[in-house]
């Protein structure tokens, strides 16, 4: 996916980039609202409509994050088993859905699944939003499943031979003693993933979702002044940092504490 | 319990009979004979690549021989074909390696707890206790919350035995468990060991550690090539053997500074 965000900030650059997200973009906004009057009145009467529209992207992210992950670290181990029939179609699956475009992926689910499903006889909806959802877990397991792989295969057979001399099982070992220490090692990477599923959820606007891109283009089409259409764009931005900011900070706490071992 | 009663009184508690495996095409153990008895102390020595881990591997069943017979604790070891099978064996067989192997993720304490609870189902009040009892045992009680990464290789190797022990093991197979180690914490590992055979602990050692041996144990087996050439007391094995080759490699061993350094250890 071309919109992957750089693995590793050094401190003094992601230092930058909260200034630029968290003072600099906000303050264009405020004193840029401030000197022209109505372009401020303008702003403050799409905001609702903007936050309806961000509240999907973040609907969207932990769905399709938290979706992902479990689907991805399942697919991972089963490309690990020991059984062909368990292996090859999680190994068929990764390979197909890791070099798929996601633009791709949610145009597929999006006019792959009906609008509504049929059971027993009641009629549900099936929403836009849903297959956004569908198509960004696909990809993002997809990924999970490589990292899980990886970091399964990273810890050292050593660990492997003393929970079997201790009397543990396979997945005893996997559970217990593997899993455990693969957790620290795919972090980094795991936020590299959830971060470009946040940046993702705006592709969802090109096939109708009304989240905070799509919100963006309806606000700016109904004002029609450049100026606004500028900082409307300049509040997405903003709101997109803001969403990938809380995972980068989990992802680093969540490390430091994993680290004291 | 000296070498020459040990055999007439214990009753076998392993026991190896013509037992041969290969790796593919390579022989690794010719027709291996081995009688171990309940509380005896037993070291195998013997030049690298001769077969002495494939022994202690196919005791604990993490091999499984092509043909002979191997019998655990009443266990038939060579006819078990499921691998739970071959868990619930090894869960009675403790076995310490040269490479201590702790879970790094784990403190000192929940490395001990984590079998007993997790793979018997043991309560974990009383395997907690267990386990402080046994850092009492390898001298390292202050040390229980914290992680192997901050420990000596003496220290860690003090603790994986401990770990082996928490399982209350019916005998414990040691792996050149001081190999690996710096010189001067090799006496402190040592120094546990001889108290758990003193405690009448069944153990089996594969070591380089010839003054050791000779102290230690009930019986010394030497191999070479996949054969146990000789086996006997230490005396017999270590000073009265007529076998040139076990001279001559006891000889090139013990006579090494490494011994001197093992003296100053208390040994
Ligand atoms: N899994 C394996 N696959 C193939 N060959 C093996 C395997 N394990 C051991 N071998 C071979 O079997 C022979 C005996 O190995 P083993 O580890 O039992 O020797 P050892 O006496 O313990 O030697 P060392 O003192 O070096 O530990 C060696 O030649 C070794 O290369
Ligand atoms: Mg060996």
């Amino acid at each position: 996916m071309s919109m992957a965000v750089t693995p590793k900030t050094t401190s003094t650059s992601s230092r930058v980039l909260r200034y630029i997200g968290f003072v600099a973009m906000p303050l264009i906004v405020i004193v840029w609202s401030l000197i022209d009057l109505s372009l401020g009145r303008e702003l403050v009467e799409w905001i609702p409509y903007l936050a309806s529209g961000f509240s999907m992207n973040i609907l969207i992210t932990i769905c399709a994050v938290t979706l992902g992950t479990t689907a991805g670290v399942t697919l991972g181990l089963m490309q690990l088993a020991p059984f062909w029939f368990v292996r090859l179609p999680a190994q068929i699956y990764v390979q197909i859905f890791r070099n798929a475009p996601a633009l791709v992926l949610i145009f597929a689910t999006t006019y792959i699944f009906p609008f509504e499903i049929v059971l027993f006889g009641n009629y549900l909806p099936f929403p836009d939003w849903v297959k956004a959802v569908i198509g960004l877990a696909i990809l993002s397991s997809a990924y999970i499943a490589e990292i899980t792989r990886g970091a399964v295969l990273s810890i050292p057979t050593t660990q492997w031979e003393a929970t079997k001399g201790l009397g543990f099982s396979r997945l005893q070992a996997l559970r217990y003693v593997i899993l455990p220490q693969c957790v620290r090692r795919s972090l980094p990477p795991w936020m590299n993933v959830a971060s470009s599923m946040a940046m993702g959820t705006s592709l969802a606007s090109l096939v109708g979702v009304h989240e905070l891109m799509h919100a963006a283009t309806d606000a700016s089409t109904a004002v029609r002044r450049l100026d606004f259409t500028i900082i409307a764009y300049v509040v997405v931005m903003a709101a997109f940092f803001t969403l990938c900011y809380p995972i980068a900070r989990l992802t680093r706490r969540l490390e430091q504490r994993f680290n004291a071992g | 319990m000296t070498a020459s009663t040990a055999t007439e009184t214990g009753a076998a508690i392993v026991k190896l009979e013509d037992v041969h495996l290969s790796f593919g095409q390579t022989e690794v153990l010719k027709g291996i004979d081995l009688t171990i008895n309940k509380g005896d102390a037993v070291s195998i020595i013997g030049p690298s690549g001769s077969g002495k881990s494939t022994i202690l591997r196919c005791i604990n069943a993490l091999v499984t021989p092509q043909s002979g017979k191997i019998t655990v604790a009443g266990t038939r070891v060579d006819q078990l074909t499921k691998e739970s099978e071959r868990i619930q064996l090894r869960k009675r067989v403790g076995i310490v390696f040269q490479q201590y192997n702790l879970f790094p993720h784990l403190t000192v304490l929940d490395n001990i707890v984590l079998a007993p609870t997790k793979i018997l189902g043991a309560d974990r009040t009383a395997t907690v206790k267990l386990a402080r009892e046994l850092l009492e045992k390898v001298r390292l009680s202050e040390k229980a919350d914290a992680y192997p990464g901050q420990l000596s290789g003496g220290q860690q190797q003090r603790v994986a035995i401990a770990r082996a022990l928490a399982m209350k093991p019916e005998l414990v197979l040691f792996d050149e468990v001081t190999s690996a180690l710096d010189p001067e914490t090799v006496g402190e590992v040592l120094w546990v060991i001889r108290d758990l055979i003193r405690d009448g602990m069944t153990s089996i050692l594969v070591t380089h550690e010839m003054r050791f041996a000779e102290e230690i144990s009930d019986t010394v087996v030497f191999t070479e090539n996949g054969r146990i050439v000789d086996h006997g007391s230490p005396q017999q094995i270590f000073h009265t053997t007529d076998n040139p080759r076990i001279r001559q490699f006891v000889g090139g061993l013990s006579g090494g500074g490494r011994g001197a350094v093992r003296d100053g250890e208390g040994i």
